[in-house]
């Protein structure tokens, strides 16, 4: 393989890796919403499935048991959400707020004793024959599970969201509960359990940032990637490709930092730490002015609470 | 089975009650969670809470800290009544920080009257400009203005880190990250001596009255209430959601540039490239906790004050990480949101099975 090549291959590595936790996050995020559900506490439910996968990964040395244990936790900073919004009828937006607020606090308090241990990092698996292939296979077939995982969800609930019985009831209950409602489905478990689904996403994304990306822990390590991923289930307009697409595209804008330096861009890093975020900014602005796309693919109830009785 | 009634008119009482019950729960599944720590309970409930605000020092500590946070929740209770979700205070205040902290710098060496007005307009400025972009995005292109004020934080951030490992930085300083330390002309004043309790406590009491007279008293006040409930009756009274808009956004961006200059001009007396414990988060919770009434807020601010001072104080004694207040904080508001339910709700016990 040339020079070139290889570098190429190790820019779309990066870009992949990057991309990732972004693409966990977001799918979930994507659910929850289609039923209704708003959730401003990726952030913290990120936070909590870092720090729990990297602590089991830690003491019992086995991955699997580490992912186990971020995707529970990911679950249980959901359930909370879901008790408060769902069975409490809470403001969306401000138990968002607080699940963050609270995951950033008790991520930092439970981590505080796993700062500076190192973890080898997830295994990765080659797909036989596909992976010597030249640059497409070192590219794309040799991996760890939750990279091709991430990929697969992604196709599984764009597939279930289409074509499945559930799929459809999930999308009336965030497109008109009260129709669904008189229909005879249960909304609010549906919603309970898209709200768990989301929190169980982004627990994995968390476990991917702090067992494969980093791979360490480090307080508030997520940076603003749940924010990110909340803005682009609204870049994908609430569509699973489009939202695959656009994890890859601000994967790539995040490790525009790492290889300035190297192809001798010689501006401060904060400025190029700056672009995810001035990106994220854009593509809201650029997908936002157009109210009627907004409006025909946004869920129709999306962060209302839902009364039975009404 | 627990189930939850309708009131036939929101409880006045729960409306009081919400936020002691919330701090009562607090304060107990605080001590559970120490004790699940393996912590002292009786040790950490009094480094958390009574030795804090047991000298005139700690009492006047709790005033530093409470009066960011009054300003600025102050600021978003007015956005929050009109359903303007501006959470990027702490963004609108590291920019108060940067541009005032920039202006004491370019008068550094003048002794004048007149250096510490200018810092604290270019303070309330940069506060705006950060403020005034959600606002021209949300009303000018539709954008959501949580996500777009939210991502201006990490963007300031990053801002004043460059700042001060590059053109800000103290040229005596043996390339530390710090700026020059202010002169006493770029300082304010300390209202209470050998304390660090400066004038902003003052202002920050001021600004309650004075939001407090806006909304009772003015027809904007009015606009603003309204708004959150009844868009179009906002409408009647003169006042477009677009004027709201901007108005608690630029409004907020003032206060909190205001709090951001005075932390730099107060308690830390240079630019550093961490200026905030969060102030702007914690601001959420607390304009929340105030019941968005600026005189509740006053009383939230103060508490939330503590809830700082407990985590510093619970570090040196006991050790533990000051990611113990974010707990804290964060578990105040859902037992908040949670304990809001009795304001509209009664909470009936039923028997399974039972008919309506």
């Amino acid at each position: 393989m040339s020079m070139d090549s290889n570098m190429m291959v190790m820019i779309g590595l990066t870009v992949i890796s990057a991309a990732t936790p972004l693409v966990f996050a977001a799918i979930g995020e994507l659910v929850a919403e289609k039923s209704g559900v708003l959730n401003l506490g990726v952030e913290g439910m990120m936070l909590a499935g870092a720090v729990s996968g990297f602590a089991v990964a830690h003491v019992s040395g086995s991955a699997f048991l580490g992912v186990l244990a971020g995707v529970f936790a990911g679950i249980l900073m959901a359930l909370v959400f879901a008790f408060l919004t769902l069975s409490l009828r809470a403001s969306q937006v401000a138990t968002g707020l607080a699940l963050t607020i609270f995951g950033v606090g008790l991520s930092a308090l439970l981590g505080q004793p796993l700062i500076g241990i190192a973890y080898e990092g997830l295994p990765s698996y080659s797909i036989p024959l596909l992976a010597n292939l030249p640059i497409v296979g070192p590219l794309l077939f040799e991996h760890n599970l939750l990279v091709y995982g991430s990929i697969l969800l992604v196709l599984t609930v764009s597939l279930f969201l289409k074509y499945t019985r559930a799929g459809l009831v999930l999308r009336a209950v965030g497109d008109s509960p009260d129709s669904a409602h008189a229909l005879g489905y249960p909304v609010i478990r549906v919603r309970y359990l898209a709200t768990l689904f989301g929190g169980a996403c982004a627990g994995l994304a968390g476990c991917y940032l702090s067992m494969a990306y980093a791979p360490m822990w480090v307080e508030s390590m997520s940076a603003g990637r749940g924010w990110i991923a909340l803005a682009l289930v609204v870049f994908a307009t609430w569509q699973p490709g489009r939202l695959l697409f656009g994890a890859y595209l601000f994967g790539g804008i995040t490790i525009l930092q790492l290889h300035a330096q190297a192809i001798g861009i010689n501006v401060p890093s904060q400025l190029m730490s700056m672009l995810p975020y001035i990106a994220t900014i854009v593509v809201l602005v650029i997908i936002s002015r157009d109210r009627g796309r907004i409006r025909k693919n946004a869920p129709a109830s999306i962060g209302q609470a839902f009364h039975p009785t009404k | 089975m627990i189930t939850l009634q309708p009131r036939a008119e929101p409880s006045k009482l729960m409306g009081f009650a919400a936020p002691l019950i919330a701090l009562v729960v607090t304060l107990l599944a605080g001590l559970v969670l120490f004790a699940l720590l393996g912590v002292p309970v009786g040790k950490a409930f009094y480094a958390f809470f009574i030795e804090p605000v047991s000298s005139v020092y700690g009492l006047s500590e709790l005033g530093v800290k409470a009066a960011p946070l009054i300003m600025i929740a102050v600021a978003l209770s007015i956005g929050y009544r009109a359903n303007v979700w501006n959470i990027g205070a702490e963004g609108q205040l590291i920019l108060g920080g940067i541009c005032g902290g920039a202006v004491a710098l370019y008068f550094y060496e003048v002794e004048a009257w007149y250096v510490l007005p200018l810092m604290i307009t270019a303070g309330m400025l940069g506060g705006m400009f950060w403020a005034a972009i959600p606002a021209f995005l949300r009303t000018r292109f539709n954008a959501n203005e949580i996500l777009v004020s939210l991502m201006l934080t990490y963007i300031a951030a990053l801002l004043l880190s460059m700042l001060v490992h590059g053109p800000l930085r103290d040229p005596d300083g043996y390339n530390f990250p710090e700026s020059r330390l202010f002169h006493a002309a770029a300082t304010l004043p300390v209202i209470l001596e050998g304390t660090r309790l400066h004038i902003g406590a003052l202002v920050a009491l001021l600004l309650a009255v004075g939001v407090w007279v806006l909304l009772s008293r003015t027809l904007l006040g009015f606009a603003l209430k309204v708004n959150g409930s009844a868009p179009r009756a906002g409408l009647y009274a003169g006042f477009t959601q677009n004027r709201l808009i901007w108005f608690s956004l630029l409004f907020c961006g003032a206060a909190a540039g205001c709090a951001g200059l005075f932390e730099v001009a107060g308690p830390i007396g240079q630019l550093l490239p961490n200026i905030s414990p969060g102030y702007g988060f914690t601001a959420i919770i607390v304009a929340f906790l105030g019941r968005l009434h600026p005189i509740g807020i006053i009383f939230a601010g103060l508490v939330m004050a503590l809830s700082y001072l407990g985590g510093e104080s619970a570090q040196i004694s006991l050790n533990l990480p000051v990611a113990v207040t974010g707990v804290f904080q964060g578990m105040l508001l859902f037992f908040l949101l949670a304990a809001d339910v009795l304001i509209n709700y009664r909470i009936v016990w039923r028997a399974k099975g039972a008919r309506v």
